[in-house]
């Protein structure tokens, strides 16, 4: 059962810290958001391998919007 | 022998000197350690400017800053058109999204009204004193536009300590954030607000600048350009005029705003012993209001089921958005999955309107 990374405000992906297939451990940082100037961190809600980025470094996501998915 | 008397080395008082150290020291900290340099930079060098002798660069009606000066600040053309470029950049969104956020705006107004009830009490003129509480604020442009109406001669110091404390809201804010929260309180996650629609953005600033200046038409000035503004951005069919706003225009005003500000800075309007007072005042105006901000915050949480974290109240001053981005960070101090940003903006842009009210409220009552 994959569990979905969802972004937790609006903003641009700065940066992505994982590739598919990584494995992660739960509160590891996956990717940075900038919003506001500001780059917030993103962590892991579980243990897991990263199955599929669904975002990609500069693209604008909305709060909630599906980032990652995580089994 | 007469170029030489007319040397401007020779006529430098002690008091010209300390000023190019203050300068010189504004200039270093914007380009060193990056403190406001959009700002420190053309003031540091606005206060040299001020204490070269004999130059009659503010000479009144003829120096060329004096005229900057003049037209731009003592006309108040200034600060309304960085309002319209603050308009053009503020997303109303997470205001909206919970309304109830405002009040945490308001609240951290208690440090511009206890501030100028105690220099009132210090024997400063009512005027005087309203400028001085401003500060508190933490809003340069808002502070200058009051200055200028109020109390012109006290207008370099209060700039100047309304933009340090801008500046320096990463470390002055924290201090008061954890003494006046517990960790409990800190790791407290916020229920997201509502959806807000493209329709209730583009009204906002219609309905926001009717009712505002219809209650206080002293706001006027500043709440209509930033109003406008925010009108130009939502409507989404006036790109340049937003983009004019928020770079271009903003970007030229404050330019004049910093060296014109900074030159009001001679050594005899600086170097006394009100500087002083106003720079503590000021400060302490800030930290009330931060402080008000937080406790309001925890008010509301008594009578609320869904919990609003604290921190956020401290985000009620208009330092936008530095305070928002110290809530975030000290909130994920205390749990690092929380994400406080955008709720704090929500405060924060009411912050701003709030401390206008606050100005035009003084206004109304004074002038």
């Amino acid at each position: 059962m994959a569990e979905e990374v969802l972004a937790p405000l609006s903003g641009v992906i700065w940066k992505i810290t994982v590739a598919p297939g990584d494995a992660v451990e739960e509160d590891d940082e996956v990717l940075v958001i900038e919003a506001l100037k500001m780059e917030t961190p993103v962590y892991a809600p579980c243990d897991g391998k990263v199955q599929a980025i669904h975002v990609r470094e500069g693209d604008a996501v909305e709060e909630d919007q599906r980032l990652l998915s995580i089994e | 022998m007469a170029f030489i008397e007319g040397m401007g080395i020779f006529a430098v008082t002690p008091g010209m000197a300390l000023m190019w150290v203050i300068g010189l020291t504004l200039i270093y900290l914007a380009i060193a350690k990056e403190y406001e340099p959009l700002l420190l930079l053309p003031m540091g060098f606005g206060i040299l400017l001020a204490n070269l002798p004999l130059t009659q660069l503010m000479a009144p009606g003829e120096g060329l800053i004096w005229r900057f000066y003049h037209y731009g600040v003592e006309w108040r053309i200034i600060p309304p058109l960085i309002f319209l470029g603050l308009g053009a950049l503020t997303d109303f969104g997470p205001l909206l999204s919970q309304p109830r956020l405002i009040f945490l705006g308001a609240g951290a107004q208690v440090g511009v009204y206890l501030t100028f009830f105690l220099a009132c009490g210090l024997g400063f003129s009512l005027e005087e004193a309203a400028t001085i509480g401003i500060i508190g604020g933490a809003d340069g442009p808002t502070t200058i536009f009051l200055a200028a109406e109020l109390a012109p001669h006290l207008l370099g110091p209060c700039a100047v300590a309304a933009y340090s404390y801008m500046a320096l809201v990463p470390l002055l804010q924290p201090p008061v954030m954890r003494l006046l929260t517990t960790a409990n309180e800190r790791k407290i996650k916020m229920k997201k607000g509502r959806k807000v629609g493209p329709r209730e953005k583009l009204l906002f600033p219609i309905v926001a600048a009717l009712a505002i200046m219809l209650m206080v038409p002293a706001s006027a000035p500043l709440i209509a350009m930033f109003m406008l503004g925010n009108l130009f951005r939502e409507s989404g069919v006036v790109e340049r005029l937003t983009d004019a706003a928020q770079n271009s225009l903003l970007n030229i005003v404050t330019l004049f705003l910093g060296v014109s500000v900074g030159a009001t800075m001679s050594a005899d309007s600086f170097l006394r012993q009100d500087a002083i007072f106003i720079f503590c005042l000021g400060l302490l105006a800030f930290i009330i209001s931060t402080a008000s901000g937080i406790l309001l915050a925890k008010l509301m949480n008594l009578f609320t089921a869904a919990k609003i974290n604290p921190l956020i109240g401290a985000a009620g001053v208009s330092a936008v958005p530095m305070a928002a981005r110290v809530a975030q960070k000290i909130g994920a101090q205390a749990d690092k999955k929380n994400y406080l940003l955008m709720f704090a903006m929500g405060p924060n842009i009411a912050g701003v309107i709030g401390t206008v009210i606050a100005a035009g409220i003084f206004l109304t009552l004074l002038k």
